[in-house]
């Protein structure tokens, strides 16, 4: 076999960017298979992955991680390029510039579960958004902001106190 | 909360290890909540206020919830909207006939000239009006609360 004249060098953070990528899809994979009462009520646990590394790992290894879940995810559960996918892919956008910001609040006052509540509500307000101006062009949209932002709340919480559990077992085991 | 699987972040090189939960799903509710900072209070706290604040969205406005038959001013008949019905209102030319389906009204059959308020079609939102001037006959759609209509306000 010919070797190849074209090296990529792969660094460390890549296999770990890889690595993250891999959980994030498995828990997309697994949350594919859970019925949901209403397209777009979804727990979101790949989010946990995403405030994980980004805790550990800075925001831009977050983006990655997130961007790859997204495409990879959705070309696994058959949904690259259908309007769900669009539709992820504008709530992770909103939500990656949400946290963007949030990450930036001191971390004394506000832990990984503030962090995961304004993703989340960043996250339905771009599929919202993205879903009123493209895919339901009518104001009917909005009467179900209500419902989108009670599951928003609720499963930002439990995310956030999920990826809180890891970040602190985190620093309890640092020597 | 504790029913949620545990996730199990890639192991790395360099890392300090007890990347797991000492005790998956099996930590009490006290240590749940010693994981929250104060203003992560805060932040849940307008997350909730936001939640209450949208719910009014819900119901607002938007669909209509009976139909009002007015002559003159003054009313003549209240339909509901979840029924088909059609009734026949005696005006100052003739007979208008109102006709109700689920979710929407409308006027059938008015003696006006220009027939505008027949034209007009299907009404289906809270505060919509068809108005029948040459026969005094007004048919408006009425929702849950009452809003602003583009006559009154």
């Amino acid at each position: 076999m010919t070797a190849s004249t074209i090296e990529l060098a792969v660094a460390a953070d890549d296999r770990r960017v890889a690595r993250y990528a891999a959980a994030a899809i498995v828990l997309t994979i697994a949350e594919a298979a859970i019925p949901s009462p209403l397209p777009g009520v979804k727990p979101g646990l790949a989010n946990i992955v995403v405030l994980i590394v980004l805790l550990r790992h800075g925001w831009r290894e977050a983006v990655w991680v997130s961007l790859l879940r997204v495409v990879a995810g959705s070309l696994m559960i058959g949904q690259f390029l259908a309007p769900g996918f669009f539709l992820s892919l504008a709530g992770t956008c909103a939500s990656l510039a949400a946290l963007a910001f949030s990450v930036r609040l001191p971390r004394a006052w506000f832990g990984p579960v503030s962090l995961s509540i304004l993703a989340a509500f960043a996250h339905i307000a771009g599929q919202v958004l993205l879903a009123r101006v493209w895919l339901v062009p009518h104001n009917g949209v909005f009467y179900l902001v209500p419902v989108f932002a009670a599951s928003a709340l609720v499963f930002g919480v439990v995310n956030g106190l999920v990826a809180a559990k890891f970040i602190n077992d985190d620093t309890a085991s640092a020597p | 909360m504790s029913g949620l699987p545990p996730v199990a972040p890639p192991r790395e090189r360099g890392d300090h290890g007890a990347l797991r939960p000492q005790a998956p799903g099996g930590i009490a509710a006290t240590a749940w909540l010693s994981l929250l900072r104060p203003g992560d209070w805060l932040v849940a706290l307008l997350a909730l206020v936001l939640v209450g604040a949208s719910f009014p969205l819900l119901w607002r406005g938007g669909p209509a919830e009976k139909a009002v038959v007015k002559r003159d001013g003054t009313v003549v008949a209240e339909l509901p909207l979840n029924i088909t019905k059609r009734i026949e209102v005696a005006g100052a030319m003739g007979t208008s006939v109102i006709e109700v389906s689920p979710g929407r009204a409308r006027v059938a059959a008015d003696p006006g000239p220009r027939q505008y308020c027949v034209k007009q079609g299907w009404l289906t939102q809270a505060n919509a009006v068809a108005i029948c001037a040459p026969n005094h006959v007004t048919l408006a759609l009425v929702g849950a609360s009452k809003s602003y209509d583009s006559l009154n306000y």
